[in-house]
């Protein structure tokens, strides 16, 4: 039975969640990059966004959410073959249609989270290529698993909106991707700085409007849930963002807009997990601790690991949304948690397992795709075409253009 | 004649127009320009990463002026731009040989 209040909702949350990719993400992340390499960055996100669309309705839906095996969905619903008109989603009350629609924009947006890790070096075709097979081997099978009925679904693990689906397995990936693909020539004293705070800015504000299609989307119907996850997202974003200027404000002196929103997103990705779990104060509390945790995991991949994860993919999305998958537990018992089915520390061991299992999986099989990237397409441009700038050398264009017309 | 070039902290250039055109001055062209002196640059910080800033945004104004303006178009310049900060710029002053304004034909002194 269909219930046109959730359905509405979940329309709407599809929507928000597209446009968490097509323009906040682009935008986020092409204003970090330098000026010269803005438009590739640009591709980059509308391209995943386009081939991950395709595949999902090929096959990446129903090797995800159909079926109920261990590791993998099954073949039922190849080409979208079993979705009807009328057909309803079990265990929702929303149509099957709009439910793939609002979980292929999760799809969409996963493979492009892991852009960051890469800009400004690799080959278009290598994107491509990378994005279509990580989201087959990497996002496929980890939704399965915890969202699709597998393995970690019936151990009872809780990840409300994708902390683990989404930012453990893009982050851990970003690590894997950058490592292999190593540093951009002037890294790490010879890179200019962001070319556009203001995009930035702009990237992250349309993010945090978008986060609520994605939380407060993720119960699947416009209720309680809905409201009590849309009001944590919220706040742990605002919370996180203040933390990072304060942190930015005693260290450096001065408390930068980049730096602001960089919380602001850590606040979101830290939440993701939890959102729909736990209460107003658990999510300042989270949000104030993911300002102060993503602060450290960025300092650590930069300047520790000496990995060129370009736009900190790893320390903002990957570190939060595993600082939320493990803390969540805890969280729920402050007020207005959910309750749990089993004891903390239980829970906990859970957790715990889901995100290290889907960490080493995702490490994993993304060293083997970007092999074979490497093998066949190849993965980085020459350093001249770097140097020049991939917008002009990948696609013929340029961002700015200094002309007195 | 005489070419004035001034290399100036972007932030002045209302003070350094209005002061030129007060002692009738008129003409000026401005281009973005990037650079340093004593100053040397500076770092900038996102995301707890040190970028440094080797050439620093200034304007470079150029300015013909006949050779009985020149003095008092240097003081009345540099007095304008100066802010009394490192990093306040410089005023450089070339021959001129010719100058002709395009719409008259009009050249030399007159031109300008």
């Amino acid at each position: 039975m269909i219930n046109s209040g959730d359905t509405a909702w979940i329309i709407t949350a599809t929507g928000l969640v597209l446009l968490m990719t097509l323009p906040a993400l682009a935008l986020f992340y092409g204003g970090l990059v330098q000026a010269k390499n803005i438009l590739s960055v640009l591709a980059h996100c509308f391209a995943v966004a386009c081939v991950c669309s395709v595949l999902w309705f090929l096959c990446g839906y129903s090797l995800a959410f159909s079926g109920s095996s261990a590791w993998l969905g099954d073949t039922a619903n190849l080409l979208l073959a079993s979705v009807t008109r009328g057909g309803v989603r079990a265990g929702t009350k929303i149509p099957e249609s709009v439910y793939l629609m609002f979980q292929m924009t999760f799809a969409v947006i996963t493979p492009a989270l892991i852009i960051g890790a890469y800009v400004e070096r690799i080959k278009f075709g290598a994107v491509l290529l990378i994005s279509g097979l990580w989201l087959l081997l990497v996002y496929v099978p980890v939704a399965h698993w915890v969202w699709g009925g597998g393995w970690l679904a019936t151990r009872g693990v809780m990840d409300y909106a994708g902390g683990i689906v989404v930012h453990v397995t893009a982050g851990v990936s970003a690590l894997v991707v950058a490592a292999i693909l190593g540093c951009r020539h002037e890294f790490p004293h010879g890179i200019r700085p962001p070319h556009a705070p203001w995009m930035v800015m702009v990237g992250a504000s349309l993010l945090w409007v978008g986060w609520f299609g994605f939380n407060a989307g993720s119960a699947l119907s416009a209720g309680g849930d809905a409201g009590m996850a849309l009001l944590a997202t919220h706040l742990s974003a605002a919370t996180a963002t203040l933390v990072w200027m304060a942190i930015e404000w005693i260290k450096f002196g001065k408390p930068s807009l980049v730096g602001a929103v960089t919380g602001t997103i850590a606040g979101l990705a830290s939440i993701t997990p939890a959102s729909g779990f736990v209460g107003p104060e658990a999510a300042v509390l989270l949000g104030a601790l993911s300002g102060v945790v993503c602060f450290l995991g960025v300092l650590l991949v930069k300047r520790v690991m000496q990995v060129d994860d370009a736009l900190d993919v790893l320390g903002v999305h990957g570190v939060g949304g595993a600082l939320g998958s493990l803390l969540l537990p805890f969280l729920t018992l402050l007020g207005g948690g959910v309750a749990l089915s089993r004891g903390i520390s239980e829970q906990f061991m859970v957790q715990a397992l889901a995100v290290g299992a889907t960490a080493v999986w995702s490490a994993v099989a993304t060293a083997l795709i970007t092999k074979i990237a490497a093998a066949t397409v190849g993965l980085r441009v020459n350093r001249e075409d770097e140097t020049i700038g991939l917008d002009f050398a990948a696609h013929g264009e340029s961002g700015y253009h200094h002309t007195a017309r | 004649m005489k070419l004035i070039v001034a290399i100036i902290q972007p932030h002045r250039l209302d003070a350094a127009r209005q002061a030129l055109t007060g002692i009738g001055i008129e003409g000026m062209t401005v281009t973005e320009v990037r650079g340093y002196g004593r100053q040397k640059g500076h770092t900038e910080i996102y995301r707890g990463a040190e970028y440094q800033i080797s050439f620093i945004p200034k304007l470079k104004l150029e300015v013909a002026v006949a050779d009985s303006r020149l003095d008092d178009a240097i003081q009345t310049l540099g007095t304008a731009a100066r802010t009394g900060k490192i990093g306040d710029g410089k005023i450089f002053v070339l021959d001129l040989e010719q100058a002709l304004r395009v719409r008259t034909g009009e050249t030399g002194d007159g031109a300008l």
